[in-house]
């Protein structure tokens, strides 16, 4: 009897379904690569299919991260893809016009302003959505339509290389034995954690997506919330533009971040934050985030053909979201365990409630709203 | 002035006098009335800078409807899932599916294309069947369901080939080469089909039971419910009748450039709902006219030719352009949402 409340806290708990998807896909890779959570030192590098994965993951979770605040405010945002695209053009063909390519000053101006036409794009969908009331999915449309043209426009069509070390540190170099983007990613992550749960910011962010309305008439500035989290987004996605080009030391207007905001959007869900917004997981985000990568990767070392990677996604994607819907879990499994629910409810629940009342009430609007 | 007096609405009781523009910012046929006047600006803008190299010929004009036969008729589709207060990103992907599909089962299996268009017409209608089965019935939210859809058949396209098929087929050549002659200028089979189906949403949207629902449910899905509207079954017929117009627009794609390719259409989608809001169909649902699609991709049709004939501008700016003039048709949306609020 001791054991079922300690396990429905567990299940009940948001990260739960996230994390169990990661460390299963992560286990189907042991049969087909045994050494799989093996992590070798060579040339004082760490090497491994996990420091792999979030290496490569890491523009996903960034741009997951910022994704997650602008949903929790109910919105959405789709011009992600064609921010990276713009941030890594602008960056690349500044630096490649610089006679000494590896200068600091010229590398670090570079960045700004890669990031500032970030903020822009940023500023201008945060004043779509929330001055002119404009619906987000619709807002963030322009800029995703538009902004590929104009990465194009900014690399003139080509595909702009650089070569230049220190910008080449953010996407692809080392530092303390790990890749340099893991630190990015780590910084961003714990700032961003420390801001909305360490501050009264991620409250007013989930009230704004609950019901801006009301939280504007409550006193919370709600459009000013808003701007500020589209802003964060388009930088987060600036920074993971500046990581995608700098891997590769170079600026693809057309194909940079090609479908990464679906992506994105798939990891929040994935990582259990709802599209209707009002609630949060900066964790699930970057389960989420992991997940995908993790999948991808495990489509590759099982042996399962590339070209089957898109159906492979589709089928988890499915899976993924009717698992979280309400709707479905209640036609499937009350039908088959349809005495189990009601047998416990009588016996177990009045001495498990006050045994568990701390996981208890963050578990049950979940399960309401996810 | 014909188009402010017919609208029977009431704010002549509240305010005794609404200036004439105020009336007019409340007409909801402004939207399509500013496209149609926008593609005429273009046109006559084209006419007069680009007379000597023969864009006046009726021929250009034909092109229009040639050249984007395919596109109108998935944003056709789209015009119902977005009427009804949904999205649908699968539409690029169907396309892609279907000119893979059409073009495997043509020259690699050897089957005659009249048997291969039913077979993909249904594929794609019963893809557009699923997603709103899964959205209506486990309220999953159409974006991610659609979303799966996208990944599914570009998925589903790869696994078919990973090179493009061209299409050699004689009785398929011969079908995309068909000309149906119109005195000044010539159609091809894909642009009369498009009409034909344009023809056929404009009627089931505006003469029938059916169509009255997508607007209803998309206006107010609440109060479409209490009024006992069959919801679910509207909301997954949509849904079909989406992945039916992808199908049949993967179809006319293929007849226009006889080959099957894994990329083909990628992004199609949003051309398909660009050329949905220019033509100003409220993306909120419930709002909008079928007709306004067939400007909103006239319109953006038109920018590509100008940009051909301009010759010195790059394909890049088509996708600046439509994204210019979907600011603005929002923005124009926005004022009358407001209008008709305040």
């Amino acid at each position: 009897m001791t054991t079922t409340p300690r396990w429905r806290a567990l299940t009940h708990h948001h990260l739960f379904w996230p994390v169990a998807v990661l460390v299963v896909l992560l286990l189907v890779n042991v049969p087909f690569t045994p050494d799989f959570f093996s992590i070798r030192m060579t040339n004082g590098h760490l090497h491994g299919s996990l420091v792999s994965i979030v290496l490569f993951g890491s523009p996903l979770i960034l741009v997951a991260v910022g994704m997650t605040l602008v949903i929790a405010t109910g919105g959405i945002d789709l011009s992600v893809g064609a921010v990276v695209a713009i941030t890594g053009a602008l960056t690349c063909s500044y630096i490649s016009d610089q006679s000494d390519q590896s200068a600091l000053s010229g590398v670090f101006l570079a960045m700004g302003i890669g990031l500032l036409a970030a903020v822009i794009c940023g500023l201008w969908n945060g004043f779509l959505v929330a001055r002119m009331g404009i619906q987000p999915i619709i807002a963030t449309l322009i800029i995703m339509v538009a902004g590929r043209g104009v990465a194009q426009l900014i690399t003139d069509g080509q595909i702009i290389t650089v070569n230049s070390e220190p910008f080449k540190m953010i996407g692809g170099g080392y530092w303390l034995t790990l890749p340099f983007s893991i630190f990015v990613v780590a910084v961003v992550v714990a700032v961003t954690v420390m801001l909305t749960r360490r501050t009264a910011l991620g409250l007013l962010v989930e009230s704004v997506g609950g019901n801006a309305e009301a939280s504007r008439l409550v006193g919370i500035r709600s459009r000013r919330i808003k701007i500020m989290v589209y802003v964060f987004c388009a930088v987060c996605a600036g920074i993971a533009g500046l990581m995608i080009s700098s891997n590769t030391s170079a600026a693809d207007g057309n194909n940079a971040g090609l479908w990464i905001e679906l992506d994105a959007i798939l990891a929040v869900v994935i990582g259990g934050t709802s599209l209707l917004g009002g609630r949060f997981s900066i964790g699930g985000t970057v389960v989420g985030a992991l997940v995908i990568q993790t999948l991808t990767t495990t489509i590759y070392t099982i042996g399962v053909p590339t070209q089957t990677n898109l159906v492979f996604k589709a089928a988890v994607v499915i899976v993924v979201c009717l698992l979280q819907s309400p709707k479905f879990r209640a036609k499937v499994f009350r039908g088959k365990f349809g005495t189990k629910p009601g047998a416990k409810g009588g016996t177990g629940q009045p001495a498990a409630a006050p045994a568990d009342t701390a996981p208890a009430p963050e578990a049950a609007p979940k399960m309401e709203v996810s | 002035m014909s188009t402010t007096t017919k609208t029977p609405t009431a704010p002549e009781s509240r305010t005794p006098a609404p200036s004439r523009a105020a009336t007019l910012l409340g007409d909801r046929r402004l939207p399509v009335l500013v496209t149609a006047g926008l593609f005429l600006a273009m046109y006559v803008a084209g006419l007069s800078r680009y007379q000597n190299y023969g864009f006046g010929e009726p021929q250009v004009f034909m092109n229009l409807f040639i050249d984007n036969g395919y596109l109108l008729v998935a944003a056709v589709g789209v015009t119902f899932v977005i009427l009804s207060g949904g999205i649908d990103l699968s539409v690029g992907s169907v396309i892609g599916f279907t000119t893979m599909f059409t073009a495997w089962l043509v020259e690699r299996q050897g089957l005659p294309i009249l048997v291969v268009i039913p077979m993909a017409l249904a594929v794609g209608a019963f893809g557009g069947f699923l997603m709103g089965y899964v959205i209506h019935n486990f309220e999953i939210q159409p974006f991610i369901v659609t979303l799966a859809g996208l990944f599914l058949f570009r998925g589903l396209c790869l696994v078919i080939s990973k090179e493009s098929i061209s299409i050699g087929d004689p009785s398929v050549s011969s079908m995309a080469g068909a000309q149906v002659n119109l005195g000044a200028g010539f159609l091809s089979i894909g642009a009369i089909v498009a009409l034909v189906v344009l023809a056929g949403a404009f009627y089931v949207l505006h003469y029938t039971r059916f169509g009255r629902r997508v607007y209803a449910v998309g206006g107010n899905e609440q109060s479409a419910l209490l009024m006992g509207l069959p919801q679910g079954g509207t909301k997954i017929a949509v849904y079909t009748i989406s992945g039916f117009c992808s199908a049949l627009a993967g179809l006319l794609f293929t007849l226009y450039i006889q080959s099957g390719d894994p990329l083909h259409a990628t992004g199609m989608e949003l051309d398909a709902i660009a050329a949905v809001v220019i033509g100003g169909t409220l993306l909120t649902g419930g709002s909008g006219y079928v007709i306004g699609t067939l400007f909103g991709v006239l319109v953006l049709g038109l920018i590509k030719s100008i940009i051909q004939f301009e010759g010195t501008l790059s394909s890049w700016w088509t996708k600046i352009a439509t994204g210019v003039l979907l600011c603005a048709f929002i923005l124009i949306q926005r004022a009358m949402t407001t209008r008709k609020k305040a």
